[in-house]
């Protein structure tokens, strides 16, 4: 029994009696797989693909001891952005993003625990042998009490901005540092050396294919945000939607990164402190909204309003007629 | 029991006591709604007359290439393309499949929506297109997670803050390169191949969307669904 | 180092350079990213323009 409701020709169709030509399907396929593949390899030979070399924590700290050395002090005192990220790296309360009064990082809770004091700076150091003043100073430090690891800490964090580069070694002006500029010291050698990339994969023995940890003190640094902004990879630059070099990137990315170029998700304010949760639950909902468009009134008129199917199907109305 | 010869077997006859089997209510349900002239055409409706409907066929077309090459890749593993001049050439075939694919899909997607091709029951048909959009997408960056180099690393460290604030960071580790390279290579080209051919098998079982019409052929029936 | 293996490779054309940006009010775009939508837009215009009239007719 057909359904009686009122014809809809946004939502409807009249059955087709018309005619029905030959067509070779089989060919349709083979061909369009063809031309696909004579177009890509054209493509591939004539502009190739763009590969910038990763950087490292020996070609950063190389690169730029300073800022290296600015962002290990930062790591080791906790008050690096990994270091204060909260879940699920780790248990800082109140950082996590919120869609109103409801974060569901924080309720997840840490899932991969990374603490940067032990993980990026004293746990590689102590496996470093032979060397007993560095030796002494992660016992020293070790021993302190907090408050006065935080006066040692923030006394170089504030010196090392002017630190230089010297012969090859970071010579930081004097200071009460206590053990930490020998500790900061020795890890920046360590980083030119390699041994802290090795120090950092995450270790479930022999093999391990988890950058985690490397990742997190790389983009921590101002050095690896620099070559991001100079790629024009940024947030702020529509970074989502580019490609290092002159490349094409992903342009269909186009609306997921448009919300961060705009207020409020680019302002100062609830919603840019929160913009990545905000863009992703918006993106949610356009998403639902564009699977939905065949039973959303006027989105679905869209085709008849704009009268390009009458282009479309111009040979079919011109016969009808 | 009744007897049947091999015959009777091959041309599927289906018994009427073996009718309560899953494999004859399966073949039963493709047959209905995928004979072979359904299934594999070789006749369409006159009113497709615009070179608009190929671009399933590039796009799909254009998703072997991604597939072809991502397995010449996988041959040699993930670093390969960095120290081997055929390397980096696989590796841009298989960058310049996926801009292709991607070029065709919209071109497909922009043709489809502006043909309101959702009516007539075609809903489906609409959605999976969609899903198959957003897989695509996740099959992309776990692919640019994978290549190794500094893109990788950017894009990795960039992704984690959307990921990880709505909580699926916990689970969805982009900084694990293991975990990345597998999704990437498993199990989202399975996903996005799986999706397709259901949309493709949708395609058939409706058929093409008629055109436009604004009045019903025949208000007194004006069924609405149908097949067209 | 990019640049030499991709002339190896035979890149007929570097696009490993920095890349050219348009700005346009708070829109910034790549000159690649606007190519390809272009394009994409020129492919569908020809694809719905573009007279389609198979052999044989109509039966």
């Amino acid at each position: 029994m057909a359904r009686t409701r009122t014809y809809n020709p946004d939502r409807d169709v009249n059955p087709w009696t018309g005619p029905y030509r030959s067509y070779d399907l089989a060919k349709e396929i083979v061909v369009t797989f063809l031309a696909v593949a004579v177009i890509a390899v054209v493509l591939a030979v004539v502009f190739g693909s763009p590969d910038e070399k990763s950087v490292t924590l020996k070609s950063w700290s190389t690169a730029d001891q300073v800022d290296f050395a600015a962002t290990a002090i930062t790591e080791l005192d906790g008050s690096s952005a990994t270091a204060q990220y909260g879940p699920p790296y780790n248990d800082v309360a109140d950082v996590s993003q919120k869609i109103g009064p409801i974060s569901v990082e924080s309720a997840l809770g840490v899932h991969i625990p990374v603490n940067p004091p032990q993980d990026f700076v004293l746990g590689p150091l102590s496996t470093v042998t032979g060397n007993p003043q560095l030796t002494k100073a992660l016992a020293t430090y070790r021993a302190a009490s907090p408050a006065q690891q935080q006066r040692w800490t923030a006394a170089y964090e504030t010196a090392v901005k002017k630190a230089t580069v010297s012969d090859g070694k970071l010579v930081v002006p004097p200071g009460a540092y206590g053990p930490v500029a020998v500790l900061i010291g020795n890890l920046t050698q360590l980083a030119t050396s390699g041994g802290l990339d090795a120090s950092l994969i995450n270790h479930a023995g022999f093999y391990s294919t988890d950058y985690t940890k490397s990742l997190l003190f790389v983009a921590d640094g101002g050095y690896f945000s620099s070559l991001g902004d100079a790629h024009h990879l940024s947030g702020e630059q529509w970074g989502m939607m580019n490609e290092t070099g002159s490349y094409p990137g992903q342009p269909w990315l186009w609306l997921y990164t448009v919300w961060y170029q705009v207020p409020p998700f680019n302002g100062d304010n609830t919603f840019g402190a929160n913009a990545d949760a905000y863009v992703w639950i918006l993106m949610m909902i356009l998403t639902a909204g564009f699977l939905l468009v065949p039973f959303i009134p006027g989105v679905r008129s869209i085709p008849r309003w704009s009268r390009v199917y009458k282009i479309i199907w111009r040979d079919h109305y011109r016969a009808q007629r | 029991m009744t007897t049947v010869d091999r015959n009777d077997v091959e041309a599927g006859v289906g018994l009427p006591e073996d009718a309560d089997q899953w494999t004859a209510k399966i073949r039963g349900f493709l047959m209905r709604n995928l004979p072979p002239g359904r299934l594999i055409p070789d006749r369409q409706p006159s009113y497709m007359a615009s070179w608009i409907y190929i671009f399933g066929a590039l796009t799909m077309g254009a998703l072997a290439m991604v597939i072809l090459s991502g397995g010449l890749l996988s041959l040699e593993g993930p670093t390969w393309w960095h120290t081997s001049t055929v390397g980096l050439f696989v590796n841009s075939l298989h960058l310049w499949s996926v801009e292709l694919f991607f070029f065709f899909m919209v071109v497909h997607l922009w043709g489809k929506f502006f043909m309101a091709a959702w009516r007539g029951n075609r809903a489906l048909t609409w959605m999976t297109g969609v899903i198959t959009f957003m897989a695509s997408i996740g099959a992309g960056l776990t692919g640019y997670l994978s290549q190794t180099n500094f893109d990788s690393q950017w894009i990795s460290t960039q992704a984690k803050d959307g990921i990880n604030a709505v909580g699926i960071g916990a689970f969805f580790n982009v900084l694990n390169f293991g975990q990345m390279l597998m999704w990437h290579i498993m199990i989202l080209p399975l996903a996005v191949v799986a999706i397709t051919i259901l949309h493709v098998l949708l395609v058939r079982t409706r058929g093409i969307v008629p055109p436009i019409e604004l009045e019903p052929a025949d208000p007194a029936t004006a069924a609405t669904g149908g097949e067209g | 180092m990019t640049a030499a293996l991709a002339l190896v490779v035979g890149a007929l054309i570097d696009l490993s350079g920095p890349g050219h940006y348009i700005h346009w009010g708070f829109i910034q775009i790549s000159v690649g990213n606007l190519v390809v939508i272009c394009l994409m837009v020129v492919t569908f215009l020809a694809a719905i323009l573009i007279p389609y009239h198979r052999r044989g007719g109509r039966s």
